[in-house]
Protein backbone atom coordinates (compact mmCIF):
# COMPACT_ATOMS: atom_id res chain seq x y z
CA UNK A 1 0.00 0.00 0.00
CA UNK A 2 2.53 2.20 1.03
CA UNK A 3 4.92 1.64 -2.01
CA UNK A 4 2.28 1.87 -4.59
CA UNK A 5 1.43 5.34 -2.72
CA UNK A 6 5.05 6.26 -2.82
CA UNK A 7 5.27 5.41 -6.55
CA UNK A 8 2.15 7.37 -7.21
CA UNK A 9 3.78 10.39 -6.00
CA UNK A 10 7.44 9.98 -7.69
CA UNK A 11 4.52 9.35 -10.83
CA UNK A 12 2.95 12.66 -10.17
CA UNK A 13 5.80 14.74 -9.27
CA UNK A 14 7.79 13.30 -12.72
CA UNK A 15 4.75 14.39 -14.44
CA UNK A 16 4.49 18.07 -12.83
CA UNK A 17 8.60 18.37 -13.53
CA UNK A 18 7.93 17.25 -17.04
CA UNK A 19 5.15 19.49 -17.05
CA UNK A 20 7.03 22.66 -16.36
CA UNK A 21 10.19 21.92 -18.23
CA UNK A 22 7.43 21.88 -21.42
CA UNK A 23 6.09 25.45 -20.28
CA UNK A 24 9.64 26.81 -20.18
CA UNK A 25 10.37 25.21 -24.14
CA UNK A 26 7.41 26.38 -25.58
CA UNK A 27 7.60 27.45 -28.83
CA UNK A 28 6.65 31.29 -30.11
CA UNK A 29 3.08 31.28 -30.08
CA UNK A 30 2.28 31.73 -33.85
CA UNK A 31 -0.15 33.43 -35.44
CA UNK A 32 -1.80 30.85 -37.91
CA UNK A 33 -1.44 30.94 -41.02
CA UNK A 34 1.79 33.01 -41.02
CA UNK A 35 1.08 36.21 -43.22
CA UNK A 36 3.26 38.87 -44.85
CA UNK A 37 2.98 42.53 -44.10
CA UNK A 38 2.06 42.75 -47.72
CA UNK A 39 -1.16 41.08 -46.89
CA UNK A 40 -2.27 43.82 -44.95
CA UNK A 41 -1.38 46.66 -47.28
CA UNK A 42 -2.76 48.18 -50.00
CA UNK A 43 -2.26 48.04 -53.90
CA UNK A 44 0.35 51.02 -53.92
CA UNK A 45 2.65 49.30 -51.22
CA UNK A 46 2.42 45.73 -52.48
CA UNK A 47 3.35 47.12 -56.28
CA UNK A 48 6.17 48.66 -54.94
CA UNK A 49 7.46 45.92 -53.42
CA UNK A 50 6.88 44.02 -56.15
CA UNK A 51 8.64 45.94 -58.71
CA UNK A 52 12.37 45.97 -58.04
CA UNK A 53 12.85 49.15 -59.79
CA UNK A 54 9.96 51.16 -58.58
CA UNK A 55 10.97 49.40 -55.30
CA UNK A 56 12.21 52.70 -53.11
CA UNK A 57 14.61 50.22 -51.29
CA UNK A 58 16.31 48.71 -53.81
CA UNK A 59 17.97 52.43 -54.07
CA UNK A 60 19.69 50.89 -50.84
CA UNK A 61 20.66 47.79 -51.98
CA UNK A 62 22.27 49.54 -54.79
CA UNK A 63 24.26 51.69 -52.80
CA UNK A 64 25.09 48.60 -50.11
CA UNK A 65 25.90 47.37 -53.44
CA UNK A 66 28.67 50.05 -53.93
CA UNK A 67 29.51 50.00 -50.36
CA UNK A 68 30.76 46.36 -50.38
CA UNK A 69 33.43 47.51 -53.10
CA UNK A 70 34.46 50.66 -50.88
CA UNK A 71 37.66 49.66 -49.27
CA UNK A 72 37.54 51.54 -45.68
CA UNK A 73 39.40 52.13 -42.25
CA UNK A 74 43.30 51.77 -41.76
CA UNK A 75 43.45 47.98 -43.36
CA UNK A 76 41.95 49.88 -46.48
CA UNK A 77 39.86 46.60 -46.68
CA UNK A 78 36.42 46.75 -47.87
CA UNK A 79 33.84 43.98 -47.00
CA UNK A 80 34.49 42.26 -50.28
CA UNK A 81 38.02 41.26 -49.55
CA UNK A 82 37.47 39.05 -46.90
CA UNK A 83 33.64 38.06 -47.96
CA UNK A 84 34.21 38.11 -51.42
CA UNK A 85 31.34 38.47 -53.63
CA UNK A 86 28.21 38.90 -51.92
CA UNK A 87 25.67 36.95 -53.70
CA UNK A 88 27.43 33.91 -53.16
CA UNK A 89 29.14 33.97 -49.85
CA UNK A 90 26.00 36.03 -48.07
CA UNK A 91 23.20 33.61 -49.54
CA UNK A 92 21.27 32.30 -46.98
CA UNK A 93 22.93 34.08 -44.09
CA UNK A 94 20.07 36.44 -42.94
CA UNK A 95 18.07 33.39 -42.31
CA UNK A 96 19.93 32.64 -39.60
CA UNK A 97 19.89 36.32 -37.92
CA UNK A 98 19.87 37.19 -34.69
CA UNK A 99 22.89 34.89 -33.53
CA UNK A 100 24.92 34.11 -30.96
CA UNK A 101 28.32 35.45 -32.28
CA UNK A 102 31.00 33.19 -30.78
CA UNK A 103 33.17 35.81 -29.74
CA UNK A 104 31.32 37.68 -27.57
CA UNK A 105 28.87 35.28 -26.66
CA UNK A 106 26.05 37.86 -27.70
CA UNK A 107 23.10 38.01 -29.56
CA UNK A 108 23.67 39.81 -32.52
CA UNK A 109 21.59 41.07 -35.69
CA UNK A 110 22.98 42.15 -39.27
CA UNK A 111 23.36 45.34 -38.01
CA UNK A 112 25.32 44.31 -35.22
CA UNK A 113 27.51 42.01 -37.08
CA UNK A 114 28.35 44.71 -39.76
CA UNK A 115 29.01 47.02 -37.14
CA UNK A 116 31.60 44.65 -35.44
CA UNK A 117 32.96 44.02 -39.29
CA UNK A 118 33.86 47.59 -39.53
CA UNK A 119 35.23 48.60 -35.79
CA UNK A 120 37.26 45.41 -35.36
CA UNK A 121 38.22 44.12 -38.33
CA UNK A 122 38.53 46.89 -40.71
CA UNK A 123 39.35 49.29 -38.08
CA UNK A 124 37.18 52.09 -39.68
CA UNK A 125 34.45 54.65 -37.87
CA UNK A 126 31.66 53.11 -36.78
CA UNK A 127 28.10 53.31 -38.32
CA UNK A 128 25.49 54.34 -36.66
CA UNK A 129 21.73 53.01 -36.81
CA UNK A 130 19.94 54.30 -39.97
CA UNK A 131 22.86 55.82 -41.25
CA UNK A 132 23.04 55.62 -45.13
CA UNK A 133 25.63 53.56 -44.91
CA UNK A 134 24.08 50.87 -42.18
CA UNK A 135 20.79 50.94 -44.22
CA UNK A 136 22.52 50.27 -46.94
CA UNK A 137 24.92 47.68 -46.07
CA UNK A 138 22.15 45.68 -44.45
CA UNK A 139 20.03 46.00 -46.79
CA UNK A 140 22.13 44.18 -49.43
CA UNK A 141 23.12 41.42 -46.80
CA UNK A 142 19.67 40.73 -46.44
CA UNK A 143 18.62 40.58 -49.78
CA UNK A 144 20.85 38.12 -50.81
CA UNK A 145 18.52 36.06 -48.79
CA UNK A 146 15.33 37.35 -50.45
CA UNK A 147 12.93 34.62 -51.06
CA UNK A 148 14.46 32.32 -48.43
CA UNK A 149 12.73 31.01 -45.19
CA UNK A 150 13.84 32.61 -41.80
CA UNK A 151 15.51 29.71 -40.11
CA UNK A 152 17.11 30.66 -36.63
CA UNK A 153 17.43 28.19 -33.83
CA UNK A 154 16.47 28.08 -30.18
CA UNK A 155 18.83 26.64 -28.37
CA UNK A 156 20.60 26.69 -24.40
CA UNK A 157 23.13 29.36 -25.65
CA UNK A 158 20.16 31.36 -26.82
CA UNK A 159 17.42 30.27 -24.69
CA UNK A 160 17.44 33.14 -22.33
CA UNK A 161 17.60 35.78 -25.12
CA UNK A 162 14.10 34.37 -26.48
CA UNK A 163 12.57 34.06 -23.15
CA UNK A 164 13.13 38.03 -22.53
CA UNK A 165 11.85 38.53 -25.80
CA UNK A 166 8.83 36.91 -25.62
CA UNK A 167 8.20 38.47 -22.17
CA UNK A 168 8.28 41.54 -23.74
CA UNK A 169 6.43 40.58 -26.21
CA UNK A 170 3.38 39.88 -23.91
CA UNK A 171 4.36 42.45 -21.64
CA UNK A 172 1.70 45.78 -21.32
CA UNK A 173 3.87 48.89 -22.16
CA UNK A 174 3.03 53.00 -22.25
CA UNK A 175 0.07 54.68 -21.77
CA UNK A 176 -1.88 53.15 -23.96
CA UNK A 177 -0.89 49.81 -22.17
CA UNK A 178 -0.51 47.69 -24.78
CA UNK A 179 1.31 44.45 -25.67
CA UNK A 180 2.63 43.52 -29.13
CA UNK A 181 0.55 40.70 -28.81
CA UNK A 182 -2.57 42.71 -28.14
CA UNK A 183 -2.43 44.21 -31.85
CA UNK A 184 0.03 41.51 -33.73
CA UNK A 185 -1.45 38.35 -31.90
CA UNK A 186 -4.94 39.11 -31.15
CA UNK A 187 -5.92 41.01 -33.75
CA UNK A 188 -4.32 40.97 -36.67
CA UNK A 189 -6.17 41.29 -39.46
CA UNK A 190 -8.77 44.11 -37.71
CA UNK A 191 -9.14 47.92 -38.04
CA UNK A 192 -6.88 50.28 -36.22
CA UNK A 193 -7.89 53.25 -37.45
CA UNK A 194 -7.72 52.89 -41.65
CA UNK A 195 -4.99 50.66 -41.25
CA UNK A 196 -5.64 46.54 -41.44
CA UNK A 197 -3.15 45.58 -38.37
CA UNK A 198 -0.15 42.99 -39.55
CA UNK A 199 1.38 40.18 -37.79
CA UNK A 200 4.42 42.52 -36.89
CA UNK A 201 7.05 40.15 -38.50
CA UNK A 202 10.93 41.21 -39.05
CA UNK A 203 11.50 39.50 -42.11
CA UNK A 204 11.22 42.41 -44.62
CA UNK A 205 13.91 44.29 -42.98
CA UNK A 206 15.01 46.79 -43.73
CA UNK A 207 12.19 48.52 -45.28
CA UNK A 208 10.98 51.34 -47.35
CA UNK A 209 8.12 52.60 -45.23
CA UNK A 210 6.37 55.69 -46.86
CA UNK A 211 5.27 57.29 -43.60
CA UNK A 212 9.37 57.76 -42.91
CA UNK A 213 9.69 58.78 -46.53
CA UNK A 214 13.26 56.22 -46.53
CA UNK A 215 14.77 53.42 -45.41
CA UNK A 216 14.21 51.96 -41.75
CA UNK A 217 15.68 49.19 -39.91
CA UNK A 218 13.33 47.10 -37.45
CA UNK A 219 14.67 48.62 -34.25
CA UNK A 220 13.51 51.66 -35.86
CA UNK A 221 9.81 50.12 -36.17
CA UNK A 222 9.98 48.78 -32.83
CA UNK A 223 10.71 52.90 -31.65
CA UNK A 224 7.41 53.59 -33.67
CA UNK A 225 5.44 51.26 -32.04
CA UNK A 226 6.20 52.31 -28.43
CA UNK A 227 6.05 56.01 -29.55
CA UNK A 228 2.54 54.51 -30.68
CA UNK A 229 1.74 52.96 -27.27
CA UNK A 230 3.39 55.97 -25.88
CA UNK A 231 5.96 54.19 -23.91
CA UNK A 232 9.77 55.30 -23.49
CA UNK A 233 11.85 54.53 -26.64
CA UNK A 234 14.62 52.72 -26.23
CA UNK A 235 17.78 53.11 -28.07
CA UNK A 236 17.88 51.09 -31.90
CA UNK A 237 20.72 48.16 -31.15
CA UNK A 238 19.54 47.87 -27.00
CA UNK A 239 19.34 44.23 -25.94
CA UNK A 240 15.77 44.19 -25.12
CA UNK A 241 15.37 44.86 -28.77
CA UNK A 242 17.95 42.51 -30.12
CA UNK A 243 15.42 39.88 -27.40
CA UNK A 244 12.49 41.03 -29.45
CA UNK A 245 14.08 40.53 -32.57
CA UNK A 246 15.39 37.19 -31.82
CA UNK A 247 11.24 36.13 -30.22
CA UNK A 248 9.96 37.42 -33.82
CA UNK A 249 12.52 35.50 -35.99
CA UNK A 250 11.50 32.47 -34.12
CA UNK A 251 8.02 33.28 -34.48
CA UNK A 252 8.24 33.53 -37.84
CA UNK A 253 10.10 30.40 -38.95
CA UNK A 254 9.56 29.67 -42.55
CA UNK A 255 8.57 32.80 -43.66
CA UNK A 256 10.42 34.00 -46.60
CA UNK A 257 13.10 36.59 -46.49
CA UNK A 258 11.79 39.76 -48.40
CA UNK A 259 13.94 42.36 -47.71
CA UNK A 260 13.87 45.50 -49.09
CA UNK A 261 10.42 45.63 -47.76
CA UNK A 262 8.40 48.43 -48.67
CA UNK A 263 5.42 49.19 -45.99
CA UNK A 264 3.25 52.44 -45.66
CA UNK B 1 23.25 60.48 -54.92
CA UNK B 2 22.50 56.94 -55.77
CA UNK B 3 20.29 56.83 -58.75
CA UNK B 4 19.24 54.11 -61.02
CA UNK B 5 17.90 53.79 -64.50
CA UNK B 6 16.20 51.45 -66.38
CA UNK B 7 16.06 51.36 -70.90
CA UNK B 8 16.67 49.16 -73.03
CA UNK B 9 19.87 48.50 -74.30
CA UNK B 10 18.80 47.44 -77.68
CA UNK B 11 15.51 48.64 -79.71
CA UNK B 12 14.08 48.66 -83.28
CA UNK B 13 14.72 51.78 -84.60
CA UNK B 14 11.35 53.87 -84.39
CA UNK B 15 9.91 51.67 -81.27
CA UNK B 16 8.79 54.19 -78.34
CA UNK B 17 10.42 52.60 -75.51
CA UNK B 18 9.80 52.49 -71.77
CA UNK B 19 12.74 54.89 -69.60
CA UNK B 20 12.71 54.95 -65.87
CA UNK B 21 14.55 56.36 -63.60
CA UNK B 22 14.68 56.94 -59.20
CA UNK B 23 16.70 59.00 -57.41
CA UNK B 24 17.75 58.54 -53.85
CA UNK B 25 16.78 62.34 -52.18
CA UNK B 26 15.13 63.37 -49.66
CA UNK B 27 12.88 66.02 -51.57
CA UNK B 28 13.12 68.18 -48.16
CA UNK B 29 10.26 70.03 -48.45
CA UNK B 30 11.18 72.74 -46.22
CA UNK B 31 8.11 71.94 -43.73
CA UNK B 32 9.83 69.95 -41.15
CA UNK B 33 11.84 70.47 -38.08
CA UNK B 34 14.64 68.52 -36.97
CA UNK B 35 14.86 66.86 -33.29
CA UNK B 36 15.76 70.79 -31.87
CA UNK B 37 12.84 72.36 -33.77
CA UNK B 38 14.70 73.78 -36.34
CA UNK B 39 13.39 74.10 -39.74
CA UNK B 40 14.61 72.29 -42.38
CA UNK B 41 15.51 73.87 -45.62
CA UNK B 42 13.76 73.32 -48.82
CA UNK B 43 15.53 71.41 -50.82
CA UNK B 44 14.08 69.15 -53.74
CA UNK B 45 15.67 67.70 -57.03
CA UNK B 46 13.53 70.69 -59.01
CA UNK B 47 14.87 69.71 -62.36
CA UNK B 48 15.51 66.84 -64.45
CA UNK B 49 16.62 66.54 -68.15
CA UNK B 50 17.34 63.52 -70.62
CA UNK B 51 19.01 63.91 -73.78
CA UNK B 52 19.10 61.23 -76.10
CA UNK B 53 22.10 61.71 -78.73
CA UNK B 54 21.98 65.61 -77.32
CA UNK B 55 19.02 66.80 -77.88
CA UNK B 56 16.56 67.36 -74.84
CA UNK B 57 13.77 64.37 -74.87
CA UNK B 58 12.05 65.11 -71.44
CA UNK B 59 12.05 67.18 -69.42
CA UNK B 60 11.07 67.27 -65.45
CA UNK B 61 10.49 70.42 -63.27
CA UNK B 62 10.04 69.28 -59.40
CA UNK B 63 8.58 70.70 -56.28
CA UNK B 64 7.73 69.06 -52.92
CA UNK B 65 4.90 67.38 -54.32
CA UNK B 66 6.92 64.93 -55.73
CA UNK B 67 7.88 61.85 -53.30
CA UNK B 68 10.86 61.52 -51.67
CA UNK B 69 13.37 59.46 -53.89
CA UNK B 70 11.61 60.81 -56.79
CA UNK B 71 10.89 57.95 -59.38
CA UNK B 72 9.99 58.90 -63.39
CA UNK B 73 8.41 57.16 -66.09
CA UNK B 74 8.52 58.38 -69.31
CA UNK B 75 9.19 57.53 -73.02
CA UNK B 76 10.89 58.40 -76.28
CA UNK B 77 11.36 57.22 -79.37
CA UNK B 78 14.68 55.23 -80.24
CA UNK B 79 15.67 56.60 -83.72
CA UNK B 80 19.52 56.14 -83.38
CA UNK B 81 21.91 54.30 -81.75
CA UNK B 82 23.68 56.18 -78.83
CA UNK B 83 23.77 57.51 -75.18
CA UNK B 84 20.73 59.03 -73.33
CA UNK B 85 22.04 61.08 -70.77
CA UNK B 86 20.37 62.13 -67.89
CA UNK B 87 21.05 65.20 -65.65
CA UNK B 88 19.37 66.68 -62.58
CA UNK B 89 20.19 69.40 -60.39
CA UNK B 90 18.77 70.69 -56.29
CA UNK B 91 17.37 73.40 -55.39
CA UNK B 92 21.14 73.68 -53.32
CA UNK B 93 22.87 73.22 -56.74
CA UNK B 94 24.00 69.78 -56.62
CA UNK B 95 23.98 68.19 -59.80
CA UNK B 96 23.53 64.27 -60.46
CA UNK B 97 24.24 62.49 -63.86
CA UNK B 98 23.78 58.73 -65.34
CA UNK B 99 23.69 58.04 -69.05
CA UNK B 100 23.11 54.47 -70.75
CA UNK B 101 23.64 53.40 -74.58
CA UNK B 102 21.43 52.52 -76.79
CA UNK B 103 22.03 50.28 -79.61
CA UNK B 104 19.10 50.88 -82.15
CA UNK B 105 19.32 48.26 -85.69
CA UNK C 1 5.94 84.57 -16.08
CA UNK C 2 7.55 82.34 -18.26
CA UNK C 3 6.48 83.07 -22.25
CA UNK C 4 6.35 79.38 -23.76
CA UNK C 5 7.23 79.89 -27.15
CA UNK C 6 5.77 76.98 -29.28
CA UNK C 7 7.43 75.96 -32.53
CA UNK C 8 5.21 76.04 -35.32
CA UNK C 9 3.76 72.94 -36.09
CA UNK C 10 3.88 71.34 -39.97
CA UNK C 11 0.35 72.30 -41.11
CA UNK C 12 1.00 76.40 -39.26
CA UNK C 13 4.27 76.30 -41.46
CA UNK C 14 3.10 74.74 -44.77
CA UNK C 15 -0.29 77.36 -44.68
CA UNK C 16 1.74 80.28 -44.23
CA UNK C 17 3.70 79.55 -47.59
CA UNK C 18 2.56 81.95 -50.16
CA UNK C 19 0.98 80.47 -52.86
CA UNK C 20 -1.23 80.96 -55.78
CA UNK C 21 -4.23 78.62 -55.51
CA UNK C 22 -4.53 75.51 -58.47
CA UNK C 23 -7.02 77.54 -60.54
CA UNK C 24 -4.92 80.98 -60.48
CA UNK C 25 -1.68 78.54 -61.69
CA UNK C 26 -4.05 77.32 -64.34
CA UNK C 27 -4.75 80.65 -65.85
CA UNK C 28 -1.36 82.10 -65.78
CA UNK C 29 -0.48 78.48 -67.42
CA UNK C 30 -3.23 79.18 -70.35
CA UNK C 31 -3.04 83.20 -70.11
CA UNK C 32 -6.74 82.96 -69.78
CA UNK C 33 -7.74 80.28 -72.72
CA UNK C 34 -10.37 77.83 -72.38
CA UNK C 35 -9.34 74.34 -71.22
CA UNK C 36 -11.34 71.37 -72.52
CA UNK C 37 -11.98 68.28 -70.17
CA UNK C 38 -11.15 65.50 -72.15
CA UNK C 39 -7.82 63.64 -73.95
CA UNK C 40 -6.48 63.86 -70.21
CA UNK C 41 -6.32 60.73 -68.00
CA UNK C 42 -5.26 60.71 -64.91
CA UNK C 43 -4.78 57.71 -62.68
CA UNK C 44 -4.45 58.08 -58.80
CA UNK C 45 -5.51 55.04 -56.27
CA UNK C 46 -9.04 56.28 -55.40
CA UNK C 47 -7.30 55.32 -51.25
CA UNK C 48 -3.77 56.47 -50.49
CA UNK C 49 -1.90 54.21 -47.94
CA UNK C 50 0.23 57.08 -46.96
CA UNK C 51 0.07 60.94 -48.30
CA UNK C 52 3.56 60.89 -48.66
CA UNK C 53 3.88 58.60 -51.80
CA UNK C 54 0.72 58.12 -54.17
CA UNK C 55 1.99 56.79 -57.69
CA UNK C 56 0.66 59.25 -60.03
CA UNK C 57 0.17 58.04 -63.88
CA UNK C 58 -1.30 60.95 -66.20
CA UNK C 59 -1.19 59.61 -70.17
CA UNK C 60 -2.98 62.01 -73.36
CA UNK C 61 -4.63 60.81 -76.28
CA UNK C 62 -2.10 62.23 -79.54
CA UNK C 63 -0.82 60.83 -82.19
CA UNK C 64 2.64 62.28 -80.70
CA UNK C 65 3.59 63.56 -83.98
CA UNK C 66 5.74 66.50 -85.48
CA UNK C 67 2.20 67.71 -86.73
CA UNK C 68 0.38 67.07 -83.56
CA UNK C 69 2.04 66.44 -80.41
CA UNK C 70 1.71 67.30 -76.50
CA UNK C 71 3.98 69.85 -75.28
CA UNK C 72 3.70 69.51 -71.78
CA UNK C 73 1.96 68.16 -68.47
CA UNK C 74 1.42 70.18 -66.20
CA UNK C 75 0.07 68.70 -62.22
CA UNK C 76 -1.84 69.91 -59.78
CA UNK C 77 -2.57 69.34 -56.04
CA UNK C 78 -5.28 71.92 -55.27
CA UNK C 79 -5.10 70.87 -51.24
CA UNK C 80 -1.46 70.47 -51.25
CA UNK C 81 0.80 73.97 -49.93
CA UNK C 82 2.22 74.40 -53.19
CA UNK C 83 -0.25 72.86 -55.61
CA UNK C 84 1.62 72.84 -58.89
CA UNK C 85 3.60 69.31 -58.17
CA UNK C 86 5.45 68.98 -61.06
CA UNK C 87 5.47 69.70 -64.63
CA UNK C 88 6.81 67.63 -67.75
CA UNK C 89 7.63 68.61 -71.09
CA UNK C 90 7.38 66.07 -73.77
CA UNK C 91 7.54 66.89 -77.42
CA UNK C 92 7.02 64.78 -80.60
CA UNK C 93 10.09 62.55 -80.15
CA UNK C 94 8.36 61.27 -76.75
CA UNK C 95 6.30 58.34 -78.84
CA UNK C 96 3.73 58.50 -76.19
CA UNK C 97 2.62 61.19 -73.98
CA UNK C 98 2.69 59.18 -70.55
CA UNK C 99 4.64 59.83 -67.45
CA UNK C 100 4.39 58.14 -64.17
CA UNK C 101 5.46 59.47 -61.33
CA UNK C 102 4.85 59.59 -57.07
CA UNK C 103 3.54 62.62 -55.41
CA UNK C 104 3.10 64.01 -52.33
CA UNK C 105 -0.55 64.91 -51.65
CA UNK C 106 -1.40 66.77 -48.43
CA UNK C 107 -4.56 65.28 -48.09
CA UNK C 108 -7.86 64.39 -49.67
CA UNK C 109 -8.35 65.86 -53.17
CA UNK C 110 -9.28 66.32 -56.68
CA UNK C 111 -5.83 66.08 -58.72
CA UNK C 112 -5.64 67.74 -61.87
CA UNK C 113 -3.66 67.53 -65.21
CA UNK C 114 -3.70 69.95 -67.99
CA UNK C 115 -1.49 69.50 -71.18
CA UNK C 116 -0.80 71.60 -73.51
CA UNK C 117 -1.07 70.80 -77.39
CA UNK C 118 0.94 71.43 -80.36
CA UNK C 119 -2.18 73.42 -81.67
CA UNK C 120 -2.40 75.87 -79.04
CA UNK C 121 -5.22 74.29 -76.93
CA UNK C 122 -5.18 72.87 -73.36
CA UNK C 123 -7.18 69.54 -72.06
CA UNK C 124 -7.80 68.78 -68.95
CA UNK C 125 -8.44 65.68 -66.63
CA UNK C 126 -8.95 64.85 -62.60
CA UNK C 127 -8.87 62.03 -60.24
CA UNK C 128 -10.56 62.31 -56.64
CA UNK C 129 -8.10 60.31 -53.92
CA UNK C 130 -8.99 59.63 -50.68
CA UNK C 131 -5.51 60.38 -48.29
CA UNK C 132 -5.77 58.92 -44.60
CA UNK C 133 -3.21 59.17 -41.90
CA UNK C 134 -1.17 56.88 -39.73
CA UNK C 135 -3.47 55.11 -37.27
CA UNK C 136 -0.05 55.63 -34.57
CA UNK C 137 1.85 58.33 -34.04
CA UNK C 138 5.74 57.76 -34.96
CA UNK C 139 8.14 59.46 -33.00
CA UNK C 140 11.00 56.91 -33.92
Amino acid sequence: MMNALLRFGAAALAVVSLASIAATVDAPIKPQPLKSGLDFSGNEVRDLQQDDFANPGMLWVARGEKLWQEPAGEERKSCASCHGDAPVTMKGVATRYPLIDPGTARLMNIEGRIQQCRERRQHAEPLKYESPELLALTSYVAHQSRGMPLNVSIDWQNRHNFDAGRALYFKRLGQANLSCAQCHQDNWGKKLGPETISQGHGVAYPIYRLDWQTMGSLHRRFRSCLSGVRAELLPQGAPEFLDLELYLAARSQGMAIETPGVRR
Amino acid sequence: MTARIQAPSTAKRGEVIEVRIAIQHTMETGFRVDEAGRPIPKNVVNKLVCRYNGTEVFRAEMGSGVSANPYLDFFTVADASGELVFDWIDDEGTTGSERVTLTVS
Amino acid sequence: MLALCAWPSIAARAADVPSDSAETMIVKLTGGKIVSEGRVKLELPLLADNGNSVSLKVSVDSPMTPADYVKSIHLYGPKNPRPNIANFYLGPRAGRAQVTTRVRLGGTQRVMAVAALSDGSFWSGTADVAVTVSACWDAS
